[in-house]
């Protein structure tokens, strides 16, 4: 039942705000939205408290029949692959709710209410078992989000929340096809059934790239991505957060969860192309990410490098790799959540995200400034920080794959350094230029909580990561047996 | 003619009974002095009297179909009238939507003096035409429920007559309409011409002889075809909905828009399933053309429109293609009841959207256009959450109720091994979405423009929260529903 309340926990929350909110003073609302997203959160613990570390088989299992007509059940379960990513998400729920704390001011219980459903249907997506119920919770979460973009977002919001809508909509319903194409295969709809269905390869292939087209989006991969740094431009921070923290990892763990165990020796016979694709993003998307005047867009085109080393990892087949990937998934949702917060504060209080219209931040606010410059070296990877532990793990199997994919991905690194403290450089550092820089007032209570917390976990994973690939080791070297044998 | 046909036969014979009395006995319900208006048809007793007997009526016709629904099938009158599992689940919902229109378009209808007695009651005999072609299994039975069904909504449509536009609706609805029963009355004659019977059940037997002519055989289905795909509205036989669906008052669009498709629905089946299915090779094609071309069209179109009226109409070409491609697939109750289901849910949902926008006009406002809907979610977040259900379930997103009826009938797709027309089938979709999204934009995203008003009596608003939660309920647990539609469509094929 833990997978449930943690699913229906932060939606029933959401609901009852929706219902009850919505005349009455906003106060309430709030405490009532950060109650249920702790509450959410407290529910996920015993998934990581009483994981049995030594099976790779799914646990906290549920099963209840959902659409008898079609086989479809309300089938769920966590393994070392995703049991994280539902701890995750219940937790960076808590953060958006703190950041809208003061920001938000216009329907502000719709705004809560749309997150805490969101992060529900997102918990729904990394736990559910059946192919339809995945489907729908990864479809259901476009509402919101759509709906977050749409209301709260900056200036050009609304083409940013049909871009985003439309674009992930074109991928998930190729892969509606592909997963109806494995029911009549099969005559079920249960993922653990699909993963052993016995598929040539041209329907492996076909399979793949329906399945690919709805992750890479999501992901986004190389040359899919153009919808990320308009979305984050417009959206407002929470939805920046979640978005980045979470969303993306949607993709990225319909890769381990869909393509790599349905479709073994297509992801095999393709997993080339798909490196190929990864390094791209890794280096010619950083490079781009270098020449951004919009903070929050240069931390979007950071995240679309960051993701590449997420696939790279994954299509590496090799449990460093892998783990590596995700190990850098769970960072990265720390991260870039961290940063976008980060932005955010700056933006509540200049109403821009110019680069140039900051520099000297530091002498008005030191206090955030330490924070910006710790998370600036966490994103460009620096040991001692989470973000180094999942790309040097990805490089590392990257180089035994081959040396030049090690050394091109290694670039990477310098390039992420490049454009995050060059970053800071112009933003925190120099000479106050600007006037309404010099009347900048330090951070609160409130953001200093959020931003504190949410860099001791960073340092945390980065100084003892093994509480984390504990958990991942045996799930993912089942996935890599699984993989291994052909299905030709 | 003995019991058991009278028993098959008396909701309609009930129904064509209280209809003409109640339009008679409205003639004779005294106005009251102060009600007395130079206007002749303002007769708010009246009408109220036709109205209250009328929604009693529809309650216990629906629920005695539902009754039935699990009854065998049973050919009345000669052959001429035939009551199974299948018919009956059609009217039942028939009856019901006819009774959610009625509520939804009370308020709308004494707004612009529309609410007399002869409105409710040609609406009842639009029903009663409905319920005989759903059961016809003859093609004059046939025939003759079309006409009832069709005449009476010519005559609505045209009721607002200080409208010229509702004028220049119903011409053009009566014209091709006329023309397509001609081309329909074509086809049948020239199937009698070939086997010699006008009994469906005679004609299934005949028509797979090899000694027959196919040629005239399939010339005669062409035009059944053409005749079936007016009916339904789908392209390229589809001029005439956009037209008609802006031209009509709201609640005759939602007359039309709603029960009418699952009439269309029984047709389409009990001619090409329930007698052609012999020529399957050669209705397999032409059907698929017509869905084809209404999945295009049909969304494409709807993307330039910015009356919503106009945009539904193009929105529910489209979704009939959905119902078409369901039809499509190899001779498969699984295949049929997914049709029938989309269709069921399709009606569901148009009961829904017509309701807001009913209730969302005033006394001389008709909400229709985009910008009527502005802002609506500042003033009135409650309906727009219903409208942004309505239209996340027409453009197919989890978890309303559009998405388990696409997903059933691309999965009939899938099966019958057509995965290029699923996959062009969710393309459209895709373009579908767009527009659905814009009506969700212009509630949720933008500023208002005007003052909003919500009208409509405590009742309808209420059925409209009923209807709006149930298309999320019945997406969020669509299984009964399906497995209703499969098991009456099981019945029906097996035991026909």
């Amino acid at each position: 039942m833990i997978l449930s309340y943690a699913i229906w926990i932060p939606i029933v929350f959401g609901l009852i705000i929706l219902i009850y909110g919505s005349e009455r003073p906003s106060s309430g609302v709030r405490y009532l939205a950060l109650f249920g997203a702790v509450l959410g959160f407290i529910a996920t613990l015993p998934l990581v408290l009483q994981f049995d570390e030594s099976t790779a088989a799914m646990q906290f299992v549920e099963k209840l029949s959902w659409i008898e007509r079609y086989d479809i059940n309300y089938h769920l379960g966590v393994d070392g692959i995703s049991v994280w990513f539902v701890v995750l998400t219940a937790f960076i729920n808590i953060f958006v709710v703190v950041a809208a704390w003061e920001v938000i001011t216009e329907k502000v219980s719709q705004y809560l209410a749309a997150f805490m459903i969101l992060s529900g249907l997102m918990i729904g997506v990394f736990s559910a078992l059946d192919g339809m119920l995945f489907y729908v919770f990864f479809e259901a979460t476009l509402i919101p989000m759509y709906i977050i973009i749409g209301v709260w977002g900056g200036k050009n919001r609304i083409y940013a929340a049909f871009k985003f809508f439309l674009y992930t909509l074109l991928g998930s319903l190729l892969t509606l096809i592909a997963m109806l194409y494995l029911y009549n295969a099969t005559n079920t709809f249960d993922i653990q059934t699909w993963h052993h269905a016995p598929l040539d390869i041209v329907e492996q292939i076909l399979i793949f790239f329906a399945f690919f087209m709805a992750f890479a989006v999501k992901v986004p991969m190389w040359p899919l991505h153009t919808w990320l740094p308009d979305v984050h431009v417009e959206a407002p921070t929470g939805g920046s957060v979640v978005l980045a923290a979470i969303m993306l990892k949607l993709g990225a763990y319909g890769f381990l969860r869909f393509s790599l165990p349905i479709a073994p020796d297509a992801s095999m016979y393709l997993g080339p192309f798909v490196i190929f694709l990864s390094l791209v993003a890794v280096i010619y998307v950083g490079l781009v990410a270098l020449v951004q005047k919009d903070m929050k867009k240069l931390v979007a085109y950071s995240s679309v490098a960051h993701m590449g080393f997420v696939t790279l990892g994954f299509f590496l087949f090799s449990p460093l790799g892998i783990e590596g990937g995700i190990i850098q998934m769970i960072s990265h949702g720390f991260i870039s959540g961290a940063m976008f917060l980060a932005i955010g504060v700056l933006y509540d209080r200049m109403h821009t995200r110019q680069i140039a219209d900051f520099g000297g931040v530091i002498h008005r606010m030191p206090k955030f400034s330490v924070f910006m410059v710790f998370l600036a070296m966490a994103n460009c990877g620096l040991p001692a920080t989470s973000g180094f532990v999942g790309e040097f793990m990805v490089i590392l199997a990257a180089v035994d794959y081959d040396f030049w994919f090690g050394v091109l991905a290694a670039t990477a690194l310098m390039l992420g350094a490049a454009y995050s403290l060059w970053m800071v450089k112009r933003v925190i550092f120099g000479a106050i230029a600007n006037p309404e820089v010099d009347a900048l007032t330090d951070i609160n209570g409130r953001e200093f909580f959020m931003l504190a917390v949410l860099s001791i976990c960073v340092l945390w994973m980065g100084i003892y990561p093994k509480p984390f690939t504990d958990i991942i080791h045996p799930a993912v070297i089942h996935l890599l047996e699984h993989v291994a044998i052909s299905k030709l | 003619m003995d019991t058991f046909d009278l028993i098959a036969i008396a909701p309609e014979l009930i129904l064509a009974f209280i209809a003409s009395d109640l339009l008679l006995t409205s003639a004779f319900i005294k106005e009251k002095k102060a009600d007395q208006s130079p206007d002749v048809f303002h007769t708010p007793k009246a009408a109220s009297f036709v109205y209250f007997c009328s929604c009693i009526l529809l309650v216990g016709l629906g629920i005695a179909f539902l009754f039935r629904v699990d009854d065998l099938p049973y050919y009345a009158m000669y052959g001429l009238f035939q009551s199974d599992p299948v018919a009956n689940l059609l009217k039942a919902v028939s009856c019901f939507a006819l009774l959610i229109t009625l509520i939804y378009s009370k308020q709308y209808l004494i707004d612009r003096g529309l609410f007399r007695p002869d409105f409710i009651v040609l609406a009842l005999f639009a029903l009663l035409g409905q319920l005989v072609l759903i059961s016809g299994s003859n093609l004059l039975t046939l025939y003759l429920g079309l006409e009832l069904m069709a005449l009476s909504t010519y005559g609505l449509v045209a009721m607002r007559h200080s409208s010229g536009m509702s004028s220049e609706a119903a011409i053009k609805y009566f014209v091709l309409g006329a023309l397509a029963s001609g081309f329909l009355l074509y086809g049948m004659s020239m199937l009698y011409g070939v086997t010699g019977s006008l009994d469906l059940v005679e004609i299934f037997r005949t028509v797979a002889d090899p000694r027959i002519n196919h040629l005239i055989m399939a010339f005669g289905l062409v035009f059944i075809m053409a005749g079936l795909a007016f009916k339904l509205g789908v392209a390229p036989f589809h001029m005439w909905v956009p037209d008609v669906y802006q031209g009509a008052p709201t609640a005759v669009t939602l007359l039309i828009a709603a029960a009418p498709k699952l009439a269309a629905f029984a047709l389409l089946f009990r001619l090409l399933v329930n007698t052609l299915l012999p020529l399957l090779a050669d209705w397999q094609p032409m059907l698929m053309i017509l869905a084809v071309l209404s999945l295009v069209i049909g969304n494409v179109t709807a993307i330039a429109q910015t009356n919503l009226k106009r945009m539904l109409a193009y929105s529910a070409i489209a979704q009939m293609g959905f119902v078409l491609l369901g039809m499509l697939s190899v001779f498969d109750d699984h295949a049929f009841s997914a049709s029938m289901f989309y269709a069921v849910t399709y009606v569901i949902t148009t009961l829904g959207t017509f309701g807001l926008l009913m209730v969302l006009s005033r006394k001389g406002y008709d909400c229709e256009t985009l910008d009527g809907l502005k802002g609506l979610n500042r003033k009135h977040p409650w309906f727009a959450f219903l409208g942004l259900l309505m239209m996340f379930s027409l453009a197919g997103i989890p978890p309303t109720v559009g998405f388990a009826a696409k997903l059933s009938v691309l999965e009939a797709l899938v099966d019958a091994n057509y995965v290029s027309l699923a996959v062009i089938a969710v393309i459209a979709s895709l373009i579908g979405a767009f527009y659905y999204l814009r009506v969700v934009k212009v509630m949720y995203f933008d500023e208002p423009s005007h003052e909003h008003s919500v009208s409509g009596s405590t009742i309808a608003k209420g059925v409209l929260g009923v209807n709006g939660l149930m298309v999320l309920a019945l997406g969020i647990f669509p299984g009964a529903l399906m497995a209703v539609c499969l098991d009456v469509m099981r019945n029906t094929l097996l035991g026909g």
